[in-house]
């Protein structure tokens, strides 16, 4: 009877821990009172040290001189995923941010920042915990988190919190909806479904297409809800969609199988780069090549160490950043990281360095100083957000609305030979 | 056709849960405990093969032998720290000790080679079109399932015929008796992990090689589905593991085929449980009642 009851036991533990796998979003309802502000010793009202209030929507064009509106030692976390399954983003990004710290810092000018990442492992629980950190380090703003799950849940603390939140490449409408204090530097998902929508069907006409996603994953599932409505009043034909989930993201055997018999000649891929590689992977064996189409979380395949990037030949993908771009901005970016991290930088590094770039601004904007609680620093710069425009490495000319959401333009890029290129 | 080509990836995918559940059935079988850092030791023959013809340039094939020397290596390792000590302890205490270590592996993998995942490439590639190409079976596949027939039928010919068989087999029934009858029961147990381990090798470049991506988490979901499958098949039993791996894979691939890929685990547990109801130690294995 042992022998049955262990058996019994163990299916009845492995069922419970598959079911209970299931909703690990939402997280955020980790307790514990936060103190709410680092409290400088003489609380300065906003007013009193601005200079000279900006009346035009000022352009304080990223690497410049500082136009010395705000002054002061700035504290500024960051959260996202060192270590874990998505670790790629949130060092690229953190690594990005702390470049443009280094610039900023360097510079010497009355603005200084104080960086400090934390890691959140994608988690959303775990987020909060990181932010819970950093607001007892005295954090002013926060540069994260990096993933959609994780932003979710960290987005509630800040609004509730009223600490200026911009997360560098969280990209669901989730993150910023009805949360007027936290902005994106990177498109929203609903815009990736629509653009790529449409490119397809300007540019691809006629093309039958399957989407595989991921439907346990907000991010993936929200690209893919905006590019089926696109598609559908595009006049693109969906032939196929496959769903997996994170515990069956190592075989797409089936759903590629799919795919080919559905007959579909592009393949819209709106997940992360480490499941699309395994796809290319299982596709070349099958003997199947659709024309691949991916968005921002394809972004770093190339990189993947051990990937045969010929797989990838001729993956067409939605970013706002490529490292091959001739601006004297990018290069230089893109040769300090070389130079600190060994790699080129993918997207997300470019939307970290933007972010910093962004808060930057909109405290010179705002005429923050560095004594300032994070609470008026945060109202501070939701004034001036929706006025601000910012020339990063991810666009020219960003601009907010008042939701949160950026407007720069989407591009597509295909890759040959290893590089993106734009077709 | 399509379903042939859902069975055929089903059967892929079987071959591989069954590889890894032999292993997990030897070390059951013999030493009668879980063994759940099985799984972890998958993970360590993978990222050793990929080492091998990333880093040091060597052919697909000698990459699978030095992942078996190393796993064999580390195997006997962790069974004389870690298990051996605990040889008269409750089989709680080794099953937490055995969680333990599957942890352990997974961060000192983590600290080794990081969190990004590698991307593995296959030991073979290419497909093989069947019906004018109208169905195509790639040489992974093919590959994957002769391994898993070969490794089947050599564990039985050799627990059942060789003389260190039978000492496993005494040992499985009865440790004390066996020692008694001059069986050096420790290095015995050594040999099953030995041989579990090089298993594991196996099943991890074979796993590597169908779903071609490799962090320190690839081994444990593999793990806890080819233990569902050695305790589907009957705990223990060699062509118990065997048929639990095949049946398991092919429940997976068309249940996600046809009904949904999310449901898709939920129904192999369901499965699982039904199974067990109905025949509570498994579909081959002996029921043995509990002596008083």
């Amino acid at each position: 009877m042992k022998k049955r009851l262990l058996a019994l036991v163990m299916a009845g533990a492995l069922t419970l821990g598959l079911l209970a796998g299931c909703g690990n979003d939402g997280g955020g309802k980790t307790g514990g009172e936060t103190s709410p502000s680092p409290s400088a010793s003489t609380p300065a009202s906003p007013s009193a040290s601005t200079p000279a209030e900006p009346s035009a929507p000022v352009e304080p064009s990223a690497p410049v001189e500082p136009s010395s509106a705000a002054s002061g030692t700035f504290k500024i976390g960051g959260v996202g995923p060192l270590t874990g399954d998505a670790a790629i983003y949130g060092q690229a990004a953190m690594n990005g941010a702390q470049i443009a710290v280094d610039e900023i810092n360097a510079l010497g000018g009355a603005v200084q920042f104080e960086f400090k990442p934390e890691d959140d492992v994608a988690d959303g629980e775990t987020s909060v915990n990181a932010y819970n950190n950093l607001m007892d380090w005295g954090m002013q703003a926060l540069v994260g988190p990096v993933t959609t799950g994780a932003a979710i849940s960290v987005s509630a603390k800040l609004y509730e919190e009223r600490v200026f939140g911009l997360t560098p490449s969280a990209s669901s409408t989730d993150v910023i909806s009805g949360k007027d204090n936290v902005y994106q530097v990177c498109f929203t998902d609903p815009n990736q479904g629509v653009a790529s929508a449409d490119y397809i069907s300007e540019n691809l006409a006629g093309s039958k297409v399957a989407v595989i996603y991921r439907n346990d994953d907000a991010y993936s599932q929200g690209i893919r809800d905006t590019f089926v409505k696109q598609a559908e009043s595009k006049g693109l034909e969906v032939v196929y969609e496959g769903t997996f989930t994170k515990d069956t993201q190592t075989d797409f055997s089936v759903q590629l199988t799919g795919a080919q018999s559905a007959g579909a000649t592009v393949l819209f891929l709106p997940i992360y780069y480490q499941p699309a590689s395994v796809i290319l992977n299982q596709a070349n064996q099958m003997g199947y090549a659709p024309t691949f189409f991916g968005v921002d979380g394809m972004d770093g395949i190339l990189t993947m160490e051990g990937f045969d990037t010929s797989l990838a030949e001729g993956v067409m993908l939605l970013t706002p950043f490529s490292a091959d771009a001739e601006d004297a901005q990018t290069q230089s970016f893109v040769a300090k990281y070389q130079e600190k991290h060994g790699e080129t930088p993918n997207q997300f590094a470019a939307d970290g360095y933007d972010a910093v770039y962004i808060i930057y601004a909109a405290l010179n904007a705002a005429g923050c100083t560095g004594d300032m609680s994070a609470e008026e620093i945060c109202e501070a710069l939701v004034g001036v957000m929706t006025s601000i425009s910012v020339d990063g490495l991810t666009g020219q000319g960003m601009t907010w609305s008042a939701t949160g959401e950026v407007s720069k333009a989407p591009r597509a890029v295909v890759i040959k030979d290893g590089v993106y290129v734009t077709p | 056709m399509e379903f042939l080509s859902y069975l055929i990836s089903g059967i892929s995918l079987g071959s591989v849960y069954a590889i890894i559940a032999l292993g997990y059935t030897m070390v059951y079988g013999i030493a009668k405990m879980l063994n759940f850092a099985h799984g972890d030791v998958i993970m360590v023959g993978g990222y050793i093969s990929f080492c091998a013809v990333s880093y040091l340039g060597l052919p697909g094939w000698l990459s699978v032998l030095l992942a078996m020397a190393v796993c064999t290596v580390l195997g006997v390792v962790i069974e004389g720290l870690a298990y051996r000590p605990l040889r008269q302890a409750t089989s709680l205490a080794v099953l937490i000790t055995a969680i333990g270590v599957s942890y352990f592996l997974q961060n000192a993998a983590l600290l080794i080679w990081g969190a990004s995942p590698k991307g593995y490439t296959p030991v073979v590639s290419g497909q093989l079109p069947l019906f004018g190409g109208r169905l195509t079976i790639s040489y992974v596949t093919l590959l994957t399932v002769g391994a898993c027939i070969v490794i089947m039928i050599a564990l039985t010919l050799f627990t059942g015929k060789t003389k260190m068989g039978k000492a496993m087999r005494a040992c499985s029934e009865n440790k004390a008796a066996a020692q008694l009858m001059g069986i050096n029961v420790n290095r015995t147990i050594s040999l099953t992990f030995a041989i579990g381990s090089a298993l594991a090798a196996v099943a991890g470049v074979l796993l590597c090689s169908f779903s071609t991506s490799l962090m320190p988490t690839t081994g444990s979901m593999p793990g806890i589905k080819a233990f569902t499958a050695a305790v589907f098949g009957g705990i223990g039993s060699i062509p118990g593991a065997f048929l639990g791996g095949i049946l398991l894979g092919i429940i997976e691939s068309l249940a996600k085929a046809y009904i949904s890929t999310q449901l898709a685990n939920a129904i192999l547990f369901a499965v699982l449980i039904v199974v067990l109801l109905v025949k509570p130690s498994g579909l081959l294995g002996k029921y043995v009642p509990e002596k008083v």
